[in-house]
Parts: C-alpha cells; structure tokens; sequence
C-alpha cells in the first residue's frame, strides 16, 4: 500500500508489470503475471465529495457507493443507480472501482456511457485535468487516474440498455440527460466506446415535439457509427439505438 | 506479509503471500462455507462480508482485510439457519452448493431493507447464480422469510 500518488506513479514507471490495483476484478480474469501490485487504498481516494461548482468522485470509490450515493442522486437523479444495477452483483460493486471501470476504457462499458452524458472530467496524476472524452481518445501513456469530476448543475437523465440476460454485458447502452435545455445524448456498447451524438442532440428543444423527436433519432443513426460483435450486427445496434435514445427521450420528458 | 483482522469475531495474525486470494485464506483457516463457483466474479458463491459489506472473496486480495472485520457464514449460525428453514420449506435447497453465498447475500440486504419488494430481492441477489432451483422457488422463501422478518419488527 503507498502513501502518496508520488510513490504509486514512480512505483509504475519503474516496471512494465506493475500495475495499478483497482477493485481487481478485471486484472484478475486475465493471464498476465505482475510484478508488484500498487494499492492505492490508503490515500482517501475512496469517497464522494462536493465543492462550490462540482462533484469529485475518488478512483477507489466503488459503484456501489455511485449507486446509492444521495448527493449523486440530488444532482443527477437515478442516472448511475440506473446505470450500474445490471453489473453483476451487489457483492461485485462493492468491490469495482471508479478508477478500474474508467482507465480501462472498455467498450461495453456502461460507466463510461453514463458519464459521458453529463460534463465530466478526469484528474490524471500526469497529464493534469482533462475532460472524459479527451482521456478516452488520448494515446495509452501509463498514468494514474486521481478522481472524476463532474460539474454540479441538475440534470435529468435517463439510462436505457438492452442487455440479453440481467446481468450481461449491455449489447448497447444510451444515456440521455437534459440541463439547461441543452440535450445530450451518448450511446456506448456500439460495440465501441461511448460518444455523444452531438448533432442529433442540437435538433432537441428542450420540450421537443414528435416530429422533432423522429428528426432527431434519424440523426442519431446516421451520425453515430455501429459495429458488430458476437453480441450483436450493426444493423441491429443501429434499429436499437433508435429505440433506447426515443425512450430515453421520453423519460425525461414525461 | 503479516496481516491481522478479525474473523467472525476471532482475531487472525498470519504470515501471507502478497497474492493470496481472501477465499483461499478463510478457507485455509478452516471456513469451508465459502466456496468458489467460477472463475470469472460471476457466481456470487463467493460472499463473505467485509466490514459488513458483501463482496465476493475470490476477487478481494488477503492483504486488503488487514485491521479489517470479515464475516463468513460460520459467524451468523442463527441467522442463517433461519434462512436456511424458509429455502428447505420450498424445497428451494436442492444441491445446496449455492446457498452459502446465497444465504450471506440475503442476509446482507437484510441490513439495508426492511421490507424489500420482489424488484428489490431480485435485483439485490441477482449476482448469486444457482444451477438448481431456477430461482422460483428461492424467490417464494425469500419473500416469505421477508414478510415475518416484517412483522416480527
Ligand atoms: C464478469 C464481469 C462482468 C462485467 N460486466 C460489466 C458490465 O455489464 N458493465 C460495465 O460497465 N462493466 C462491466 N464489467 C467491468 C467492471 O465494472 C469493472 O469496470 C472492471 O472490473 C474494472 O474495475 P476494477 O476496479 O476491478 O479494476 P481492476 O481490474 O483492478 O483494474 C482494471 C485496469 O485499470 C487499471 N486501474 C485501476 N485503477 C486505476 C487508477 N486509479 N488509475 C489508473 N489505472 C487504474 C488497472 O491497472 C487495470 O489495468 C464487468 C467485469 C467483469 C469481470
Ligand atoms: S467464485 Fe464465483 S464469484 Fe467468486
Ligand atoms: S441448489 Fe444447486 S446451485 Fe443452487
């Protein structure tokens, strides 16, 4: 166990096989031998808390805290208790990480989905504040990710995902939120990572009729673009993103 | 590694390897109820509680419980007992290799519903597999179970 972020990041650079230890549960499924495992357990950095303007969530924090956490809940309403309740198990949140569940930037990922529908950013040890989809996109440096920072303003949200038992992985995820009437609108699972699609949510007013709905979810498939995997074809990600970002849509609206 | 923690109430001091898995450690102290199931933290045979909390002991590495309070089956003999009764009653214990971690599961929820609704039950234990029972008839003891915990509070 380190005692400080400075200690963890030269303990990382000095060995290619050692690693930052999250809630284990991905690292562990893998064959991969490690050298030295590097807890960050004893720096605080398991908690969520608030400033003036945003919320900053520690990378040890697990998903179970998110999902039941009332300040997460007072700002964002049930976006990540949504989000996250298909994940396994309770037991298997109580030990996933923030940290784990961002770094590794999966695909199917359903945490990444539902931060990317609100102004989040991510504090690196190396390269400083960035903003989610800047980390998402940025070349693979090793570094360690510190916390995730989402501005504090409320926002409706809604979290839609078809999954083909409970607890699979989603075979795609949207989430949808409505701040200040601005729209935004990321879907994830494609199979790649999450992304907003940007334009289809600049055709939404904040009280959108039918007709802009349809134009928007038009947009929406023709802006984002799906693959295929053993889950599921293109073609299918594509009729279904139709149908998840409709409905969320129309969560926050009712 | 010397780690020291707490064990159903019992105090621990052991000598470890950096990687051994909470699992093989409560199980190597004699703590056979908790059993492994699979290989990906899918199973939820698994569930021990920490500090009160359910996780899954195949997932959690030993060195992570120092000066922590971990709970195994073997710790809430009446508790689970009681448990036990209602999943026997609906014939819902059939090779019983899962309810260990069942049993610590719905126990713990226990802890933080007092009156859960089937959405709840089902979403709570949802990461506790069973190849048996399908699941209907855990279901059925469970809410029974919770509806006199209900009324007996
Ligand atoms: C069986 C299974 C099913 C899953 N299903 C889903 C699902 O349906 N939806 C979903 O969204 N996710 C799912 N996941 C992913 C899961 O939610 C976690 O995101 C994942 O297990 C990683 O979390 P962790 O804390 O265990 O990280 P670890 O496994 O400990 O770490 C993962 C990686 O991140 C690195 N890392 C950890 N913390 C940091 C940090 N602070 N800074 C830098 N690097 C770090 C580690 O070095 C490692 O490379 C699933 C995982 C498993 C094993
Ligand atoms: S042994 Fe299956 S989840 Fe732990
Ligand atoms: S009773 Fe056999 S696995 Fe559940």
């Amino acid at each position: 166990m380190v005692q400080s972020l400075d200690e963890a990041y030269e303990l990382l650079a000095q060995d290619r096989n050692n690693v930052i230890l999250g809630g284990l549960l991905w690292i562990k499924m893998g064959r991969k031998q490690y050298q030295t495992g590097i807890d960050l357990s004893g720096l605080g950095l398991n908690a969520i808390s608030e400033t003036e303007d945003s919320i900053h969530i520690g990378c040890m924090t697990t998903l179970r805290q998110m999902e039941i956490s009332p300040l997460l809940l007072q700002w964002f309403g049930p976006l990540f208790s949504d989000a996250f309740k298909g994940i396994v198990g309770v037991q298997f949140r109580n030990l996933a990480t923030l940290g784990g569940s961002v770094y590794s930037r999966f695909g199917f990922s359903d945490v990444i989905t539902a931060l990317t529908a609100l102004d989040t950013q991510v504090r690196l040890y190396r390269a400083g504040v960035v903003t989610l989809s800047k980390f998402l996109n940025m070349d693979q440096k090793r570094d360690i990710l510190e916390k995730v920072i989402i501005k504090k303003q409320v926002t409706q949200t809604s979290f839609q995902t078809l999954r083909k038992s409970a607890t699979d992985f989603s075979i795609l995820s949207v989430a949808t939120s409505l701040c200040k009437g601005n729209w935004k609108i990321a879907a994830g699972a494609r199979p790649s990572m999450a992304i907003l699609a940007e334009n289809a949510a600049g055709l939404l007013s904040p009280e959108p009729d039918e007709k802009t709905i349809k134009a928007a979810l038009d947009r929406v498939v023709n802006e984002l673009s799906f693959g295929t995997d053993q889950r599921a074809g293109a073609g299918y990600r594509k009729l279904l993103a139709g149908v998840l970002v409709k409905r969320g849509i129309e969560a926050i609206c009712r | 590694m010397q780690i020291t923690c707490r064990i159903n109430n019992r105090e621990f001091i052991r000598e470890i390897e950096p990687d051994l898995l909470l699992i093989d450690f409560v199980r190597s102290l004699g703590f056979k109820s908790v059993k492994r199931g699979c290989d990906t933290s899918n199973c939820g045979l698994c569930t021990v509680w920490v500090d009160e909390k359910p996780v899954l002991s195949c997932s959690v590495l030993a060195a992570r419980v120092n000066h922590r309070i971990v709970t195994t089956l073997e710790g809430l003999e009446e508790e689970a007992k009681a448990v036990g009764r209602f999943l026997a009653k609906e014939g819902a214990e059939q090779c019983g290799f899962c309810s260990p971690g069942l049993i610590m599961n719905i126990l713990a929820m226990k802890k933080e519903f007092k009156t859960p609704t089937t959405d709840d039950i089902k979403q709570y234990l949802a990461g506790n597999l069973c190849r048996c029972s399908g699941y209907e008839s855990q279901l059925r003891a469970i809410e029974k179970y919770f509806d006199l915990e209900g009324k007996n509070q």
